[in-house]
């Protein structure tokens, strides 16, 4: 039975894939067997049987590590002295976790507030257009290519070669065709944070106009028309029409891509893997913990993660609770 | 959460049924002459928009056909006045022994599969329970749940892995499949019951009265029901597993196992001989969600949307 844990070549993947699938189904198909066979079970066996496998699931792998990490986050790298705070400590004051920091904080700024922008303006004007779909479904496209892909395409984007030879990035041409100098832009510190920071909003651009789209055609027609009527031109419809009817959706839009940007790990890791002065709390977690094998420190920063989280989750999901109301 | 989530959008809602003639029948003739009026140059200007957001994926598509010599020594744009294009970077992406692709491309299959009919089983039954059985606690066990939502998977890697070498089954398919199940189960039970919430209750209680058990109410009368539910879940997750990064490289680094995106990144770090593959495998990698997205563009949109606070 070797195979089944060390899967080698095309036939003998794709057997343990479907043996996998098969002992699913026959294990869930004889718990529904057993729980319906006799006319009157008790109802605790059927809860059981019906709640018991996700809630033993999410017990033994979210609850139980979460715990685990908080209490690693207090003990040293090998979880076996207790540190009180030493880990929170150098994650907050060690220079090179202060960069992490700062590189966190101008991430979940910056991409938000751009994306949004952006995403606004863009739902704005391609309502307006007659290439409504095609244009949406371009811009919307880098939502379902993965992170590692985007990072490529910008990274060949951002390719860097000395002014003499011939440019391979269409940015540094760019600036050739302008007159000026090629730029290390991964390289060159501080910028390059935020030349990763242009992939994630390119990401997640066409994720805000989605939202904000539907949220602006929603707006009810007597509505513009009467503002229309007594004489408001389009800028100041835009004003203080359509912003004020879309606030919510525009609250739901930014507090979900500044969750995703909190947890970006991907285009960090793709692109500088951290070095360079680029590092975010979430690519430092995965160095620490799973490459200098630090448990403490490591855990420390998932639980820095864990505490920036949390809040803005709950108001996104308060605020989410509340358009439904309205509606 | 596609449920709370304010409006639903369909991107690919057909021009006709837009609010002309269906939400707002009071539009009048005028009107329409001002939208076509204002119309020229936000579509020049949307044009420009979506061909500039595209330039960065079209550069590396041309440069994926390239011979590797010129992605070494040009730019993709110098290519359109020599056409000389090759199909060598695809396969050489796929089958030669540097980068194999293939292989990958096949992990990623074998990964995603079971990461996503286990979870979207497993929720469905808990969401069921949670709807439709009375039982002490019920509350207290869901709002738990879904409250679990907001823990990072960071929190749980180094514990887990820890987990999976004690049992010894590190380096296998197991541990991804497991983890990509236990992450995505609190969201799936949350939005699978919302969906089973809003079945009409006597539908449910017609059937109870025709002495059908829990087993037959479940999958006659609700399935049928839950279809698009699954979907847009499901798309999701696909899309989620078959692009995810951390998961893959905590608990499936080993070459085995490797999903593409693992190897991508790795190959994206070095500067090594194969570098000029890049763009083929990117694209390889790219192709199944792309088709995804294209075809079930409507689901994809309310996947995304429900699953844009997942951990």
């Amino acid at each position: 039975m070797d195979w089944l844990l060390e899967a080698d070549g095309v036939g003998q993947k794709l057997g343990v894939m479907l043996v996998a699938i098969l002992l699913f189904v026959v294990v869930m198909g004889l718990i529904l067997f057993f729980v319906d066979r006799p006319k009157n079970t008790p109802r605790w066996v059927v809860v059981t049987a019906f709640t018991g496998p996700a809630v033993l699931l999410i017990a033994f792998g979210l609850l139980y590590p979460g715990i685990k990490t908080i209490r690693d986050s207090f003990y040293n790298r090998t979880s076996d002295v207790f540190v009180g705070f030493d880990n929170y400590v150098t994650a907050f004051t060690q220079d090179e976790f202060q960069i992490v920091l700062r590189n966190t904080a101008i991430w979940v700024i910056l991409v938000p507030i751009a994306a949004t922008l952006l995403g606004l303006i863009y739902a704005v004007v391609v309502d307006r257009s007659r290439f409504e779909k095609f244009a949406k479904t371009l811009i919307f496209m880098p939502m379902a290519i993965s992170m590692v892909g985007a990072s490529i395409i910008w990274k060949f984007m951002y390719e860097y070669k000395p002014a003499s030879r011939p440019q391979i990035g269409l940015l540094n041409q760019t600036l050739v065709w302008l007159g000026l100098e090629p730029q290390k832009f991964l390289l060159d510190a501080p910028m390059n944070t935020f030349w990763l920071i242009v992939v994630m909003i390119w990401i997640q651009a066409g994720f805000a106009m989605t939202i904000l789209a539907a949220a602006i055609r929603a707006i009810p027609d007597d509505v513009v028309e009467a503002a229309r009527l007594d004489g408001v031109n389009g800028l100041e419809l835009f004003r203080h029409i359509t912003v004020p009817s879309i606030r919510p959706a525009l609250v739901v839009v930014l507090t979900t891509i500044a969750i995703g940007t909190l947890k970006v790990f991907d285009i960090v890791r793709t692109m500088t893997g951290g070095r360079f002065e680029t590092s975010v709390i979430a690519n430092e977690f995965y160095t620490q913990a799973l490459r200098q094998g630090d448990t403490g420190l490591g855990s420390a920063l998932a639980v820095i993660l864990f505490v920036l989280v949390v809040p803005i989750i709950i108001y996104n999901v308060r605020q989410l609770r509340k358009t439904e109301e309205i509606r | 959460m596609s449920q709370a989530v304010p409006t639903t959008p369909d991107i690919d809602a057909p021009e006709g049924s837009r609010g002309d003639d269906t939400k707002a029948p009071r539009r009048t003739r005028s009107d329409k002459a001002a939208r076509r009026l204002t119309s020229k140059p936000a579509s020049i200007i949307a044009i420009c928009l979506a061909v500039l957001w595209t330039i960065p994926t079209f550069g590396l598509f041309v440069t994926s056909f390239r011979p590797p010599t010129e992605i070494r020594s040009s730019g993709w744009w110098t290519s359109f006045f020599s056409t000389d294009y090759t199909l060598d970077n695809y396969s050489d992406a796929l089958f030669s022994g540097s980068t194999s692709f293939a292989s990958y491309f096949i992990n990623s299959i074998v990964i995603t599969l079971p990461a996503v009919v286990m979870p979207i089983t497993i929720a469905l039954l808990a969401a069921y329970a949670f709807a439709w059985i009375d039982f002490k606690g019920r509350t207290f066990l869901f709002v738990a749940v879904f409250a679990l939502q907001v823990v990072p998977i960071q929190v749980t890697l180094v514990p887990l892995l820890t987990q999976y070498v004690d049992w010894g089954i590190a380096g296998s398919f197991w541990p991804i499949w497991l983890s990509h199940t236990i992450f995505a189960l609190p969201l799936a039970i949350f939005l699978l019951h919302n969906f089973m919430k809003d079945i009409p209750r006597e539908l449910v209680e017609a059937a109870r009265v025709d002495g059908a058990g829990h087993v037959k109410i479940f999958f006659v009368v609700l399935m049928p029901l839950l279809v698009p539910a699954i979907a847009a879940f499901g798309i999701f997750q696909f899309l989620w597993v078959w692009n995810d990064l951390l998961v893959a490289l905590t608990f499936g680094s080993a070459k085995d196992v490797a999903p593409m995106t693992v190897r991508l990144a790795e190959l994206s770090g070095s500067r090594g001989a194969s570098w000029h593959l890049l763009p083929a495998g990117a694209f390889i990698s790219m192709i199944v969600p792309v088709a995804v997205f294209l075809g079930l563009q409507r689901y994809f949109v309310r996947g995304l949307l429900a699953g844009s606070v997942k951990g």
